[in-house]
């Protein structure tokens, strides 16, 4: 069967070189609001699925694109291990491949690592047809250039992701999570100085209104040995008046974080955008407040402060003054959902923070070898 | 030893030795250009010394400014050019080409920051691995890895070669530790990949950059990641009677939810060997034996010793030792650390493999290698990155004698096809360089490698950085696939043959 829908993309994919159209790959579709809208004919992933391999004792997991992520979490829930990058699903349609093409990390991203970092090998199908096979199935692996890791993030436009093998982890021996209410000055100041100690971090979050004298919600997630866990959360009970969550309510927490459930991430105007920042370790609070009069200016932390989420106007003089913001740190930032519908969700890229001119034609000439047609040029990912 | 003869053409060469040194020489200081033979023979090679070719010339730039003038030179002249660290690298990626210049970055040694803050240094590719680590010690951090060599190897070299070492098992090698990347590419262009936020937008570059064998940009700047110290290490050192008790016991570890600080193996040949070097008081009639590490805090360390310790007995460890204190656990490692200059000491020459497999396979490979030992009528020692799968079989010769060193070289290239049939790979954390160009024949097809080409031309049109290194000619494969029929199928039907 599998061979029969290969086929089946081959051709899909060489009409539309021959013909000089793209194809828009989808998954589950869950995602399909992530990127700069397109057009194009889908390419639909989602009845190639199937996990093709799993060895707990490897500690890799092979499975075809549009298998379902819930699948895949499933079978590795059973062996006790996790996808330590825990990618957002946005929806329980949610694939393998999606997953891999969008590139979104979760909580844990900032002690666990980024997607790119699990991803061992692909199978692919580039803009030819080609069946093609780089990396491998182990965790050290030279032999060539890294093309599987140049996929995760990549939004379909570069290859068909056909399989994929990723490292996953055991899960933790032991977690707890704590909270406490205290300023975005102080909560980025505890985070980093014990970042820098060998303390079980697994996860943070700080959630602040648009006050910004105002203390906020901050979640810690402690994770590893069950001695480590213990004494860490002795640690931050008494420095911060921290109060443990019972097991259940972090659990949701932290998924509702991840899958933006939370209130947080809803309270969206109409004519509102939810902006994204990346930024260097130890970035000090970010004054927004220069930046719009309007909107609920809810900000979110995540990753020790590393990523950021603020609510303003969606306005290009907001977005550019956003996007100065975050260069003038070090960083990048991302509009990354306008309004509170759903509807109208879209994300820009802020294009011209993407590289420097040279590498832009390094960009489109890598673009050229995977796809010399311009089959998977849709445009998601300018 | 492979000493490639003269090129033909030498008023030809000569002429243009002339013309490239004429024009490097006002980029560079005065001691930073060499081109007579005195001066560049110590470039013939890295460390597979058993290839060597001597270079147009050798340049050492002192700054970044200096590196684009020179490569904008070569790209104008159409001079091939090869960067190189410290040399260290063990399969002939750093090999002079014959009317190239060598790009010495190991005057580039600075380490430009350290933040304590933001756990990041900011470090020049000369600096050596280990030096980084050093010089952040006192902040209660580290960079996390450390390939064997790291006493001597640079760090731009480990981010050309995306180099492990012992604790990559759980920190991860130098791809997860490493945020930011500046290099200048064939054109002379200055470029930063990555960056200090935890993403970058658009495609992720770096991550094509790592491990790239100096093809794709010269490196000169790089930002590592450092992570806190632990507070403790222990080992514990396990003894096994019979080497699939020791494979069976590395997966059980591993499925049992434990990730070691290190996991690594020595079979009997090197235990004996490296016995008579360090005195380290090994199990020497041990078939094999495991160093299984673990780090964190106290409390932490003594749960995992435990539960590794339970994990070993059930899987059949004959002995367990447990390292009991900081001298101990030290002493525990000195044959692992030393399994290279033991070899030295057996054998006249040796040669290092480095093939990665499923770690299910271990004793299967191992196996493998005892038969070939009898095949090819040469000793090997093996000792590996067990939790990786990471096998560094040393294949024992005598470099004086040219069919010990053939027999080498085909027993070397039988291992890897080994590792690729059992699910695995040609190379783990040495590059391909020269030494493994034919076997990334066995590994990728024709559309593959014709992609690899397509990369490559991405980054360097004119195809002069460190060309002809890793990535094989359809051409190449085809002459070599001519010499390897397997099952009486020819490989490559379609093309000529040579």
């Amino acid at each position: 069967m599998s061979d029969v829908q290969i086929q089946q993309f081959r051709e899909q994919i060489q009409h539309a070189a021959a013909s000089k159209t793209a194809l828009s790959i989808q998954g589950g579709g869950s995602k399909s609001w992530y990127g700069n809208p397109n057009a194009h004919t889908p390419l639909l992933t989602s009845g190639f699925h199937g996990i093709v391999d799993y060895q707990p004792e490897e500690l890799v997991i092979t499975a075809r694109a549009g298998t379902p992520l819930a699948t895949i979490e499933a079978a590795l829930a059973e062996k006790n291990q996790m996808l330590a990058f825990e990618p957002p699903h946005f929806g329980a349609q949610a694939t393998f491949g999606g997953a891999i093409g969008a590139g979104l990390a979760g909580p844990g991203r900032i002690s666990a690592g980024n997607l790119r970092d699990y991803v061992l090998g692909t199978r692919l199908m580039d803009g030819q047809g080609h069946d093609l096979s780089f990396g491998g199935k182990v965790m050290k692996n030279v032999a060539g250039y890294d093309v599987s890791r140049l996929l995760p993030g990549s939004l379909g436009t570069f290859a068909l992701i056909l399989e994929a093998s990723v490292k996953v982890l055991p899960k933790p021996a032991s977690t707890a999570s704590l909270r406490c209410f205290i300023s975005e000055a102080r909560a980025l100041k505890v985070l980093n100085e014990w970042a820098g100690q060998p303390l079980p971090l697994s996860a943070s979050s700080w959630i602040g209104s648009g006050d910004a004298n105002a203390d906020g919600e901050l979640t810690i997630r402690l994770a590893g040995a069950v001695a480590a866990v213990q004494s860490a959360t002795v640690l931050m009970k008494s420095t911060l008046g921290a109060t443990e969550l019972d097991p259940a309510i972090a659990a949701a927490f932290w998924r509702d974080l991840r899958e933006h459930k939370l209130d947080c991430f809803h309270a969206l105007g109409a004519d509102d955008a939810l902006y994204r920042l990346a930024l260097p370790a130890a970035c000090p609070p970010i004054d927004f407040s220069t930046l719009a009069s309007s909107g609920t200016q809810q900000r979110v932390l995540e990753w020790h402060g590393q990523q950021r989420w603020w609510h303003g106007p969606a306005d290009a003089s907001t977005q550019a003054k956003v996007k100065a913001k975050a260069i003038e740190h070090g960083g990048h930032a991302s509009c990354f959902r306008v309004g509170s519908n759903g509807v109208e969700q879209r994300f820009t890229l802020l294009s011209d923070q993407a590289h420097s001119a040279a590498l832009t034609a390094v960009q489109a000439q890598l673009r050229k070898a995977f796809d010399p047609s311009g089959v998977f040029a849709t445009g998601r990912l300018p | 030893m492979n000493t490639v003869a003269p090129p033909p053409d030498l008023l030809e060469i000569q002429a243009l030795q002339a013309k490239l040194v004429s024009a490097l020489r006002p980029i560079l200081a005065e001691d930073g250009l060499l081109w007579e033979p005195e001066d560049t023979i110590p470039y013939e090679c890295d460390g597979l010394a058993a290839y060597r070719r001597m270079p147009l010339a050798v340049a050492l730039p002192e700054n970044e400014a200096q590196v684009s003038r020179i490569l904008q030179v070569c790209h104008a002249m159409n001079v091939p050019v090869v960067p190189r660290g410290a040399g260290t690298g063990l399969s002939g990626g750093a090999m002079p080409i014959a009317q190239g210049l060598v790009l010495s970055l190991a005057k580039l040694k600075k380490i430009v920051d350290i933040n304590p803050f933001t756990r990041t240094a900011v470090v020049q590719p000369g600096v050596r691995n280990l030096a980084i680590s050093e010089a952040v010690a006192h902040l209660g951090l580290y960079y996390a890895p450390d390939p064997s060599s790291q006493i001597a190897c640079s760090i731009g070299g480990n981010v050309n070669e995306n180099s492990g070492g012992v604790h990559c098992l759980k920190y991860g090698l130098t791809l997860h530790n490493v945020l930011r990347v500046r290099g200048v590419l064939m054109s002379g262009e200055i470029v930063e990949f990555g960056s200090l936020a935890p993403d970058t937008p658009g495609l992720d570059l770096l991550a094509i950059v790592m491990g790239s064998e100096g093809m794709l940009a010269a490196v000169t700047e790089v930002t590592v990641k450092l992570v806190p110290k632990p507070k403790l290490a222990q080992v514990i050192m396990a003894s096994f009677d019979d080497i699939e008790k020791g494979g069976n016991a590395v997966a059980a570890i591993i499925a049992a939810g434990i990730i070691p600080a290190g996991l690594e193996m020595m079979d009997k040949a090197t235990t004996r060997a490296v016995e008579e070097f360090v005195h380290a008081g090994y199990d020497l009639d041990a078939v094999a034996i495991l160093l299984c590490e673990s780090d964190g805090t106290p409390e932490e360390v003594a749960e995992e010793i435990g539960r590794m310790t339970a994990v070993l007995e059930k899987a059949g460890a004959s002995g367990i030792r447990i390292s009991k204190n900081e001298t101990e656990r030290l002493t525990f490692w000195s044959g692992r650390k030393n399994a290279f200059p033991a070899a030295g000491r057996i054998a006249a020459d040796y040669y290092c493999m480095d093939g990665t497999i499923p770690r299910r396979h271990i004793a299967t490979l191992l196996r493998r290698i005892q038969e070939m030992e009898k095949k090819y009528r040469l000793g090997c020692l093996n000792v590996f990155h067990a939790g990786d799968g990471n096998m560094h079989p040393l294949i024992l010769f005598n470099g004086a004698d040219m069919d010990e060193w053939h027999r080498a070289e085909e027993f070397g290239t039988d291992i890897l096809e080994a590792c690729v049939e059992l699910g695995g790979t040609i190379t783990g954390e040495h590059g391909v360089g020269i030494e493994k160009i034919n076997s990334m024949c066995v590994q990728f097809g024709e559309h593959e490698r014709e992609l690899f080409w397509g990369v490559k031309r991405a980054f360097d049109p004119a195809q002069l950085l460190n060309p002809d290194k890793a990535i094989p000619s359809l051409s190449r494969c085809a002459e070599y696939g001519r010499m390897r029929i397997s099952g009486g199928k020819l490989p490559h039907p379609e093309l000529e043959r040579f």
